[in-house]
């Protein structure tokens, strides 16, 4: 039988300018760029040098999808698993390979997407519907299902601007949900609503899933992964690391995320050791103490090493730098004035962040111990932990832009007529 | 190519076999078969996978023209009382205080006929040419034939032109204008026009996405044209005629603007500038069309 999706070698490359610019081009750019090629072509050289930089989101990937299997995809952010499906959902092209797919797609990588604010909810659900690829007698079929589903019928004539993020995605959700593709692609669209809806959306998609469709899913949810799906395909830094059930997959996923990323305890004999210190254990912890196992932005967190002492040093500072996947130094502290003086023993030093101050990425740590004038010790980047953005921004749970991710107060409110000087 | 009945963009199998259920199951639909490859250098557009997706493309233009009069008092009247206003405030300035010369016409009627089919087209090119950049959430999110977008939005401008253009047969019975033959020329001269500006739309819309500064281009590009183009005045006679006549007929936008005059007023066609017009219009959205196709899958990724 062929297969619903095959996929051979698939790549994607990414060109990454440096931060300060815009990822679209202007003329002038362009145009100096084709007065100075054939310079540069003469100078032996395609690239201004340290310009631009490739990066391989999804590199030699090859796997097959038989009709009616429920696969998870998954991986750590950054590990490929958006960029798969946006090639496989025809978004975007892959630089190298190939794909086959045999069957209609129907994708749902966000919810809502095209909602107009202005539009009614009823007119939504037809605007929405037909960007998703169902046709108008579809929709028209299918919708009192819809809005029985998303429990909305008394405000169906309201724009969706005054619904509540609720109502709104329940609404999104119930148009996606009544999708009936052969082949559905669906990336972390779950967790949207409360408890309650969330439990109905699940229920839907494996209803859905019981159908024989078949249906690749992403999310960070393990659990519901797990209850989901059949096989499990486990992408690290854009390969497949791991193609087999769903336990095994997630099990690695656990797994790695933990041993190498949160803590580590350094054996005695490769522990980094300089200068009459010696590093034994460091971990990212969450408020409890405990080693983190899934962070979100929200969630306060502590950088936590345990080093030992084997002479008197004086004015010794703990200090770390926090990097984040792109290269950018986040930021760095030490802890300069909490110590004076070190005697010979083990000492554990924390660091603690508070709640709502990175955006969701992945970040890594490396130490610096040092006097004054000078570094004792260094390690490598040896820690590295991811924080997820539960929340999103609104209800469509976009991904909000940034380094950080502050929780900040916002208050807005009419200008009573005749003060303001534009009234 | 030959229309596939609408169900075939439909979740409903396109081959119905007796036992649905089991063709559906069973066994992927061997109809439908998607081949992702790296982009190709040039490729023609896929005109029946457009034909295929023309419910969202009526869906696009409906959702731009209902949003377009959302929360206004007046609504779709807008569509009326701007051209009229544009109508008096012209024959009042240019008309009677500039005095410029309008031929046999009655001025109101001569700027209206002139204001109608180009504000057509300036509103069809500019909001198309911002559409690919102002659609970015869809096309991060969700795969379609991106020329839907931008031909939407001038399918959105045509409905604002097609209802403007009640108010030109008001003027047109209030000066006892008689219909000729011409008039069935009038709705051929609005396609070219709409054609022009979908070429022309798409090709912006295209650059717009690589290349932001259109976005300063274009609106100034717009004004040069509306003098450039015989909307508020009729093209000069005798020797100095002669020196811009060549410069004029080089504007496409010149042929049909007159043309769409003469088919609402009646009187000669101007078929050498129409045929410029025509021309043009195949050869922008040719262009466009082909320029837009080789970009669009770059658009995700640097939108």
């Amino acid at each position: 039988m062929e297969p619903a999706i095959r996929v051979t070698n698939l790549g994607k490359r990414y060109r990454v300018t440096g931060a300060e610019k815009a990822p679209y081009r202007t003329l002038r750019e362009s145009l100096t760029g084709l007065a100075t090629a054939p310079l540069r072509r003469l100078m032996g050289r395609s690239t201004r040098a340290g310009e631009v930089s490739d990066f391989w989101a999804l590199k030699d990937v090859s796997f097959e999808v038989q009709p009616g299997e429920v696969v998870g995809i998954i991986g750590r952010n950054g590990a490929g698993k958006s960029t798969l499906l946006k090639i496989l959902s025809r978004i975007t092209k892959p630089t190298t390979g190939r794909v086959e797919i045999n069957g209609r797609v129907g994708s749902l990588l966000e919810v809502g997407t095209g909602f107009h604010p202005e539009l009614t909810g009823r007119e939504n659900v037809y605007l929405n519907g037909s960007i998703l690829g169902m046709s108008r007698k579809e929709i028209d079929r299918k919708f009192d299902e819809i809005v029985a589903f998303a429990e909305i019928d008394q405000f169906l004539d309201t724009p969706v601007k005054r619904y509540s993020s609720g109502m709104y995605v329940r609404l999104a959700f119930a148009v996606a949900a009544h999708l009936e593709p052969e082949i559905l692609i669906v990336d972390e669209v779950l967790a949207v609503g409360d408890v309650g809806f969330q439990k109905k959306c699940l229920g839907r998609m494996r209803t859905v899933a019981g159908d024989g469709r078949t249906i690749l899913f992403v999310s960070h949810n393990i659990a519901a992964l797990q209850s989901l799906c059949t096989r499990g395909v486990y992408l690290e830094e854009g390969k497949i690391a791991c193609d087999s059930s769903v336990k095994e997959a997630a099990g690695l996923y656990l797994n790695k995320s933990q041993y190498c990323h949160n803590s580590i305890n350094w054996e005695k004999s490769v522990a980094p050791a300089d200068n009459g210190l010696i590093l034994i254990r460091a971990a990212i912890l969450d408020y409890n103490g405990e080693v983190a196992t899934r962070l979100t932005c929200q969630s306060p967190l502590r950088i936590m090493l345990e080093y030992k002492v084997t002479k008197t040093i004086r004015n010794l500072s703990i200090g770390f730098d926090l990097q984040n996947k792109e290269g950018i130094l986040v930021c760095g502290s030490n802890s300069e004035g909490a110590r004076e003086t070190h005697e010979p023993g083990n000492y554990t030093a924390e660091c603690r962040f508070p709640g709502w101050l990175f955006n969701e990425d992945c970040y890594k740590i490396k130490f610096i111990l040092h006097v004054i004038d000078r570094v004792l010790l260094a390690t490598d980047w040896c820690l590295a932990f991811d924080l997820y953005d539960d929340e999103g921004h609104g209800s469509g749970r976009i991904k909000i832009h940034g380094i950080t991710r502050p929780q900040l107060q916002w208050s807005v409110s009419p200008i009573s007529f005749g003060t303001s000087e534009y009234a | 190519m030959s229309p596939p009945d609408t169900t075939s963009t439909a979740a409903v199998p396109t081959i119905v076999a007796p036992d649905r259920r089991e063709s559906e199951i069973a066994a992927p639909h061997p109809a439908v078969r998607t081949v992702i490859e790296p982009p190709h250098q040039w490729e023609w557009v896929d005109v029946g996978e457009l034909w295929r997706y023309r419910e969202l493309l009526l869906f696009l233009a409906w959702r731009d023209v209902k949003v377009r009069y959302k929360q206004t008092v007046l609504g779709a009247s807008w569509a009326i009382l701007q051209p009229a206003m544009m109508m008096v405030v012209f024959t009042v300035f240019f008309g009677r205080l500039a005095g410029v010369a309008t031929g046999d016409l009655p001025q109101p009627l001569f700027f209206l006929t002139g204001l109608l089919p180009w504000f057509f087209f300036a509103s069809a090119v500019t909001s198309a040419s911002s559409s690919v950049v102002g659609s970015e959430r869809l096309i991060t999110k969700i795969y379609f034939p991106r020329l839907c977008v931008p031909f939407a939005t001038v399918l959105a401008s045509a409905v604002d032109f097609v209802v403007a253009c009640g108010l030109l047969g008001v003027v047109l019975l209030f000066y006892g204008v008689t219909p000729t033959w011409n008039l069935f020329l009038l709705p051929v001269a609005a396609m070219v026009i709409g054609g022009l500006a979908a070429g022309l739309g798409t090709l912006l819309a295209a650059l717009n996405v690589t290349y932001r500064d259109f976005r300063y281009v274009i609106p100034f590009f717009i004004q040069i044209g509306m003098f450039a183009t015989p909307t508020i005045y009729s093209r000069p006679t005798g020797a100095e005629g002669e020196a811009v006549h060549w410069l004029l007929i080089l504007n496409p936008m010149n042929g049909l603007v007159d043309t769409f005059r003469a088919a609402a007023v009646g009187g000669t066609v101007p078929w050498a500038g129409f045929g410029v017009g025509a021309a043009v219009a195949v050869v922008a959205l040719f262009v466009g069309c082909l320029y837009f196709r080789k970009v669009e899958d770059r658009f995700a990724d640097i939108i």
